[in-house]
């Protein structure tokens, strides 16, 4: 049994069909690269996975379980998922502390002190624990992208969401939160990342997927997807951003 | 004949004191108001916003009704009316407090509430979406997210429109005056029917009422640039 099993996914904006009979497993402890033109469904299909889009045919299991059977709270689902946004989507109001605990002590109901601690611990690990007290205004890109990646983190999730999470940055702070993700990776968290940064697919993905037109066009190991692209589509797009 | 003027005669003595009884009921009146009206306000906006069909409809005909009828309406609808509405213990308790003062507060509370609802959801609205999808993909809830993320960073940009709000229930609050409630208004007319000096009476007023608007407004204002600017963004 796979981590993540989607079945003959499909789902429609109005009448553009975004996803088309997707179908793929994700195993547990898996780095799996979807990559892609724009406007391939890249990203509605990760988003589907924690019902931030519905999706109208189909089924997305999660260690067997419907994500959309009738017993199943979207919001305990949530906390098993995290997922990084392009934008960071951090919260200004809050300090990089609280935006760290705020879902631990309201959804979880972790004691502030152990919340607190474990957002510290985090911050260590992605290098920025010396800005905790600080706003998000404050941070450079770089750095907000990784308390974003601690805010995901913090609810201990089985899996990991990253939705182009390099793609908003100054290129000097990509590698920042590559790195930050090639950790993740090598402890063993399952992840699913949208992304164009091919440096890290080639290192740490185990699997590298290439959509295009809401379709799995092409699947393969990434050293096998990179030096020989089986499709005309994909060996298009790699001629471009390689 | 000539008027004298005769300020004396209002600032102080018996009339003097009139008017401080009445500025502490229209004080009174106004902050309780205030609250109550925030708190109605923000949740009759937060109804709107859930997916709830009935919450939604009740909400929009909420503030459709109350900011569309006059207030003095409303203050005479509250006092006549409510009688016939409303539960007979909630008539019962209302009966031993003051009737006069709780049927101008809630007339107040539910029409300023009408308007303070369409400045708050102007506010949510304003705020990115992708705030609430951050904080609902943590398996935070609806209203975790709105209490939590949106809310706050929504009054920070309506605290200008809610200014005015609490300037109105300031103001607003003299009508009350005609359901007998012994606020500032009624106090200065009932010096003008013992004193002829109508005049003098109704310029402290006037003077009492500008100052406490300016009073309100500069300190939301020093609460906007003082506390909310320590948070950069």
């Amino acid at each position: 049994m796979g981590m993540i099993e989607i079945i003959s996914l499909s789902k429609w904006f109005g009448d553009f069909q975004v996803l088309k009979d997707i179908t793929d497993t994700v195993e547990r402890g898996e780095v799996l690269v979807i990559c892609g033109p724009s406007g391939s469904g890249k990203s509605t299909l990760i988003r589907c996975i924690n019902r931030l889009e519905e999706y109208q045919q189909g089924k997305i299991l999660i260690e067997g379980l419907d994500i959309h059977g009738r017993d199943v709270d979207v919001n305990e689902l949530r906390t098993h998922i995290g997922i990084v946004f392009q934008q960071f989507n951090l919260y200004p109001h809050l300090t990089v502390l609280k935006n760290i605990t705020l879902a631990p002590v309201k959804v979880k109901g972790v004691p502030k002190a152990g919340a607190e601690r474990l957002a510290l611990e985090l911050l260590e690990r992605v290098g920025i624990h010396d800005q905790a007290r600080k706003y998000p205004a404050e941070l450079s890109g770089g750095q907000q992208q990784r308390v974003a990646i601690a805010r995901a983190l913090a609810m201990k999730p089985k899996v990991m969401l990253f939705d182009e999470p390099t793609s908003a940055l100054d290129p000097e702070m990509i590698n920042e939160v590559l790195n930050v993700m090639k950790d993740l990776a090598r402890d063993g968290m399952t992840m699913l990342c949208v992304t164009h940064e091919m440096g890290f697919a080639r290192e740490v993905a185990d699997r590298v997927i290439f959509m295009d037109g809401g379709i799995i066009l092409e699947e393969a190991p990434p050293e096998e997807f990179f030096s020989k692209p089986k499709h005309e589509r994909a060996q298009a797009f790699l001629r471009e951003i390689l | 004949m000539a008027y004298t003027f005769d300020w004396k005669l209002v600032l102080g003595g018996e009339y003097g004191g009139w008017i401080v009884q009445g500025l502490a009921t229209t004080l009174k009146i106004s902050a309780l108001a205030i609250f109550c009206s925030l708190a109605l306000g923000t949740l009759i906006a937060v109804l709107r916003l859930t997916r709830m069909r009935p919450l939604v409809w009740f909400s929009v005909a909420f503030t459709e009704f109350f900011r569309n009828t006059p207030l003095l309406v409303q203050i005479f609808f509250w006092y006549f009316g409510s009688y016939s509405v409303l539960p007979e213990v909630v008539n019962k308790w209302l009966y031993r407090q003051d009737f006069e003062f709780a049927a101008g507060v809630i007339a107040l509370t539910v029409y300023t509430a009408a308007f303070i609802a369409e400045d708050i959801r102007s506010g949510i609205f304003a705020i990115p979406k992708t705030q609430i999808e951050a904080s609902r993909a943590t398996g935070l809830s609806f209203l975790q997210s709105m209490r939590f993320v949106i809310l706050p960073q929504a009054f920070r940009i309506i605290i200008p429109p809610l200014i005015s709000q609490f300037l109105n229930v300031v103001k607003n609050s003299s009508l009350v005056m005609t359901i007998g409630v012994m606020d500032l208004t009624y106090m200065t007319r009932q010096i003008e029917s013992y004193t002829f000096h109508g005049f003098e009476a109704f310029t402290v007023a006037t003077l009492i009422y500008l100052a406490i608007s300016l009073v309100v407004s500069f300190t939301v204002n020093i609460y906007n640039k003082r506390v909310l600017k320590l948070i950069p963004y």
